[in-house]
């Protein structure tokens, strides 16, 4: 909009779309849908709408799933990129539905919704993510100490050794980066991106005393030598986290920690 | 099914009449790949962690070999047009190139298979599948192993 107006009454103020000065455009959204109770292959379907560019592609879901079509079915929770529920592949990249805006993707051409790949599809955007969290439930993501006393005062860690592992600790477990895996893809055995941040978490914290069991467990044939460095994984990640980087982090500390 | 248009007005396709109902019920959906009693079990022993190092290592050597093998054979003194058999009998009266090409022929073939095994397990997905391109794999690297180890050692100048 070229002039500044006031803030108007939401439903009332709405300029018309299609007026000059109307900021919505109308997108095309191409959504992946898949009902197992109707048919047994997915098929896409689109949907045109009138949206504000400065909106989000949650939004555009939501508008779907409230005026459209009620049957659209998608997790989201907390909607501001907290969550990790929404990840799902837009314009074929793995993004978080409410961190994308429509204008970011180019809403020119139709925009592409699918569900992330590499798990079971439950329903349209719905996947079945018990194999990504049975990974994460493998490398233990949790405390470990020696000492099974219940601790009487706070365990202390230095700023650096805070900051060690600093960049692992953002990770909201979206599997954004999981299914952008191309070997993960292929058999699902593999630990998977979001695993191995989730043990780097806990293998470089100071406090912690099993990273000798959690580097075991990724030394396995499934574990970090799996990784083909193709840094989808980097690039998926809605919370800008350097997965690769910390993948080879856990690939030196098993080599240095053998010779 | 092809894709379907749907007006700011409509209602989707899904929506509609079901094809299945409790007489022919749709499809089960196929069971999420997690682990189960099939999925391999997990393996204890450091061989990915070499296999890793290898191809690291290996590739680096493999550079100098290779690079220093293609010069000789094909750009310097003459190029390509020198090979002949006096040429190769003339290189391997030294033990230098002897162990050159030995070590040549071992880590090459060894990182092209180890390369191609990566490749196999990231690829195949069935387990016979696997088994069979593996087996394969295995089969010809040996051979070839072998039989130039066994060319390289009794190679005689003097055959007619």
């Amino acid at each position: 909009m070229a002039t500044p107006v006031l803030e108007k009454d939401d439903a009332a103020g709405r300029p018309e779309p299609g007026f000059a000065d109307s900021p919505y455009i109308t997108v095309t959204l191409r959504v992946r849908r898949f009902n197992p109770e109707v048919a047994a292959e997915a098929t896409w379907e689109d949907f045109q709408l009138e949206i504000d560019p400065k909106e989000r592609v949650l939004d555009a879901l939501h508008k779907i799933k409230w005026d459209l079509d009620g049957t659209l079915t998608f997790r989201r929770s907390c909607a501001h990129g907290i969550c990790g529920s929404d990840a799902m592949r837009i314009n074929g990249k793995n993004r978080l539905a409410c961190k994308t805006l429509i204008k970011d993707i180019n809403p020119e051409k139709p925009i592409t919704v699918e569900p992330i790949k590499g798990l079971t599809v439950l329903k349209d955007l719905v996947v079945d993510m018990e194999p990504f969290f049975q990974a994460y439930r493998d490398v233990m993501p949790f405390l470990i100490t020696k000492d099974t006393n219940e601790p009487t005062r706070e365990r202390l860690q230095s700023a650096e050794d805070r900051e060690r592992f600093d960049d692992t600790t953002k990770c909201i477990l979206c599997a954004a980066c999981t299914s952008s895996c191309p070997v993960f893809w292929n058999d699902g055995q593999y630990f998977g991106p979001a695993a191995i941040v989730n043990a780097h978490r806990f293998i470089f914290d100071s406090r912690d005393e099993a990273g000798e069991q959690r580097l075991e467990i990724l030394n396995d044939r499934d574990g970090v030598w799996r990784c083909r460095t193709t840094f989808n994984c980097t690039d998926a990640c809605p919370r800008g986290i350097e997965v690769t980087k910390a993948i080879a982090e856990v690939k030196r500390a098993l080599i240095t920690r053998r010779f | 099914m092809s894709t379907t248009e749907t007006t700011a007005s409509g209602i989707g396709p899904v929506e509609g009449g079901s094809v299945y109902n409790v007489d022919n019920p749709a499809p089960l959906i196929e069971a999420p790949r997690k682990r189960t009693k099939k999925s391999p079990k997990s393996t204890r022993g450091n061989f990915e962690m070499a296999a890793w190092l290898f191809m690291r290592l290996s590739g680096v050597v493999l550079v100098v070999l290779v690079i220093g093998h293609l010069l000789i054979q094909l750009v310097l003194d003459g190029g390509v047009s020198k090979i002949g058999f006096a040429f190769v009998a003339g290189r391997w009266a030294s033990p230098f190139w002897q162990v050159w090409d030995l070590l040549m022929l071992w880590l090459a073939m060894l990182h092209g298979a180890n390369g191609l095994r990566t490749v196999i397990n990231d690829y195949a997905e069935h387990a016979q599948t696997r088994l069979w391109l593996k087996g394969l794999l295995y089969t010809a690297t040996v051979f070839t192993i072998l039989l130039g180890t066994l060319v390289i050692f009794t190679f005689d100048p003097n055959i007619r």
